[in-house]
């Protein structure tokens, strides 16, 4: 069982203040993901939640306790470091070993957790191996294999995979995954790559600035982003956000085409947001559209990006069929497929439902 | 490319028949003959008697002659001197790798005001001749009574090889990983235990290098027991030799076969610990 609850968290060094009150509720055997980009104070709050730094402000519950005083070691929480921290000077069972002992366990039980958290990552024919004499992948699966003879409520992954290479790193992402449904603990998992966020999370906590800019669902952060800030950063190739006026029925680009989006309400200038899957493009100029000219061509064997540059200046990107083959500067006309549009506001970037 | 060139290149030097690591070899070899001669002719010697030493100086002598050995064992105070060199380097340097080793720590892992301060503090011992103070030092150790005590030395000794020690252990332990503390303190770690069972495993090399830098001219010291120590039983190994020096006349044979034994223990400890001594300096070059 874990329950976390985090109120008004902030944190100070010295004058800078970096994580500016941060609420969230995280329920058990919930695998929560923290995404942002860098410095945006998504490793400074898994380590609040660690306990290694103190919390300046605000509160940190965990099932009903306390834990703004409590030492890291009795929270019921273990770590795993971007840099795995393996103890060089010690093998892998010592390694795994280290905690466990220190927990106050007998020397059966933890022969018995280390054989069980090995057997469960492949470690076996590993224990009497000294860190520096493993792979990458292996020294991930010692670093993971360490928090769990812990047998801890809640773990916290700190990018784990952002040291591996990309074939290692969806090959151990779906390890984790299998991990979190094996042992069912509640994860809290920190990374900047929005598709580990994706595939990994029940719930993503997207982070910018020391503030939480939304929380939900992958879909729900794909589908309804809150705000400009979410609607870019979940999606790749990014969400393209174009400002718009509005004419009765129809969007207007300055001095760029327009296009047709039915009735709505609200303010007269907004800002469209147009993924690359809902735009359609079509060849020479048209009278339905956005007029742009193609500035380069993605391919990437089952489909292909087109960039377009509109008459704003802003770049756009369109998923064509990979055959479809556009020349750069050439003129072509956006237009957007039915279906969900994106609308937010042009001053201060959140969502509108007209 | 051109002619000229390849003639350079053709043309057959020194340098064309050796190549410049024949070169190199060649520097190096002698220069371990400079360096390895005066402990050659020292070990030598050792085996000979004073006429047989002027005779000839660089023969090979007859290894099965060690009534030299047997004479300084047996008629001199050498084992006694031995075992206060001992003693003494022994105690200096437990203190000096202990005291230095965790002022260290605190520096280099903790942050608090005044660390540098500290540091800087250490540092300045460095650059102070610390003989010059040896008149101050003589009063401070006879009013604390413990003139012709080996206490005193070991208090100067301590004192002298702190600066270095701090100065090589801060800069190695402040390149240790925080990660691994971070997680060492996750795993339920007192700071105490990270420091002994994480971090000092880490900077083993590093205290090597300490070690050694600091093992050296204490052992050799002759300069502060000569001023401190006046009791025959208390004196260390260079300056017991000294007595085999008489006024009109030297037994070299004996003399030479003292020194062989008092340097065999400080080059054994160096062959001994020459594979870490090497690791430790160049481990944070390869990093």
């Amino acid at each position: 069982m874990a329950q976390l609850s985090l109120r008004g968290i902030k944190k100070r060094f010295r004058d800078t203040e970096v994580l500016h009150g941060i609420d969230l509720e995280i329920g058990d055997r919930e695998f929560v993901v923290f995404v942002g980009p860098s410095g945006c104070g998504k490793s400074t709050l898994l380590r609040l939640i660690a306990g290694l730094d103190p919390i300046s402000d605000g509160e940190f519950v965990l099932n009903g306790h306390r834990m703004n005083d409590v030492a890291p070691s009795r929270r019921g929480i273990a770590m795993v470091f971007q840099s795995y921290a393996l103890y060089p000077h010690m093998d892998v069972y010592e390694n795994m070993a280290f905690g466990a002992r220190l927990m106050g366990l007998d020397k059966p039980e933890v022969e018995r957790r280390i054989a069980e958290a090995a057997q469960m990552l492949r470690l076996e024919a590993l224990l009497k191996r000294k860190p520096r004499e493993l792979s990458g992948g292996q020294r991930q699966r010692v670093a993971i294999g360490r928090a769990l003879v812990r047998k801890p409520d809640v773990f916290l992954l700190d990018e784990p995979l952002s040291n591996l290479d990309a074939a290692l790193r969806s090959e151990v992402r779906l390890e984790i995954a299998k991990l979190h449904r094996e042992i069912g603990g509640t994860m809290i998992y920190v990374t900047h790559d929005q598709v580990e966020a994706m595939t990994l999370a029940d719930k993503i906590v997207v982070m910018n600035n020391g503030r939480i800019e939304q929380v939900g669902s992958p879909r729900e952060l794909y589908e309804t982003p809150a705000n400009t800030f979410v609607a870019t950063f979940i999606g790749s190739p990014r969400m393209a956000l174009v400002d718009v006026t509005r004419d009765g029925d129809r969007l207007v680009l300055a001095n760029g085409g327009s296009i047709l989006v039915g009735n709505m309400s609200g303010p007269e200038t907004l800002k469209l947001g147009l993924r690359p899957d809902t735009v359609q493009l079509v060849r020479g100029a048209s009278a339905e559209g956005f007029a742009g000219r193609v500035e380069y061509t993605e391919y990437l064997g089952d489909n292909a990006y087109v960039y377009v540059r509109l008459a704003d200046g802003k770049l756009l990107s369109a998923r064509t069929a990979p055959n479809d083959l556009y020349a750069p500067d050439e003129a072509v006309t956006v237009t957007v497929a039915p279906g969900p549009a994106h609308y937010f506001s042009a001053e201060d970037g959140r969502r509108l439902t007209p | 490319m051109s002619v000229t060139t390849t003639n350079y290149y053709d043309r057959k030097g020194i340098l064309g028949t050796l190549g410049r690591d024949g070169l190199l070899q060649i520097i190096l070899i002698a220069n371990t003959i400079l360096m390895l001669a005066p402990i050659v002719i020292m070990v030598f010697s050792a085996f000979k008697t004073t006429p047989q030493i002027f005779q000839s100086p660089f023969g090979i002598p007859d290894f099965t002659q060690v009534q030299n050995f047997i004479k300084i064992w047996s008629e001199t105070n050498f084992l006694r001197y031995l075992l206060n060199s001992f003693v003494v380097t022994g105690a200096s340097m437990v203190l000096i790798l202990t005291l230095g080793t965790m002022a260290a720590y605190a520096i280099g892992r903790y942050a608090f005001t005044g660390a540098n301060f500290i540091l800087m503090f250490f540092l300045a011992g460095l650059t102070l001749p610390l003989k010059l103070a040896i008149i101050p030092l003589f009063m401070l150790m006879r009013d604390l009574s413990i003139l012709n005590n080996q206490l005193s030395l070991i208090f100067v000794y301590t004192a002298m090889g702190l600066p270095s020690t701090v100065f090589i252990m801060t800069g190695f332990i402040r390149t240790l990983p925080n990660e691994l503390e971070d997680a060492a303190r996750m795993d339920g770690a007192s700071e105490a235990r990270i420091m002994w069972s994480i971090m000092l495993p880490l900077v083993r090399p590093a205290m090597v290098i300490a070690g050694i830098q600091n093992i050296v001219p204490i052992w050799n010291d002759f300069f502060f027991p000569l001023v401190f120590i006046q009791n025959d039983s208390l004196k260390t190994l260079p300056q017991g030799l000294t007595t085999f020096m008489g006024e009109y006349t030297t037994d070299w044979g004996v003399l030479f076969s003292g020194l062989t034994l008092s340097a065999a223990p400080i080059i054994i400890i160096y062959i001994v610990l020459s594979r870490q001594f090497i690791a430790g300096m160049t481990s944070g070059a390869i990093k």
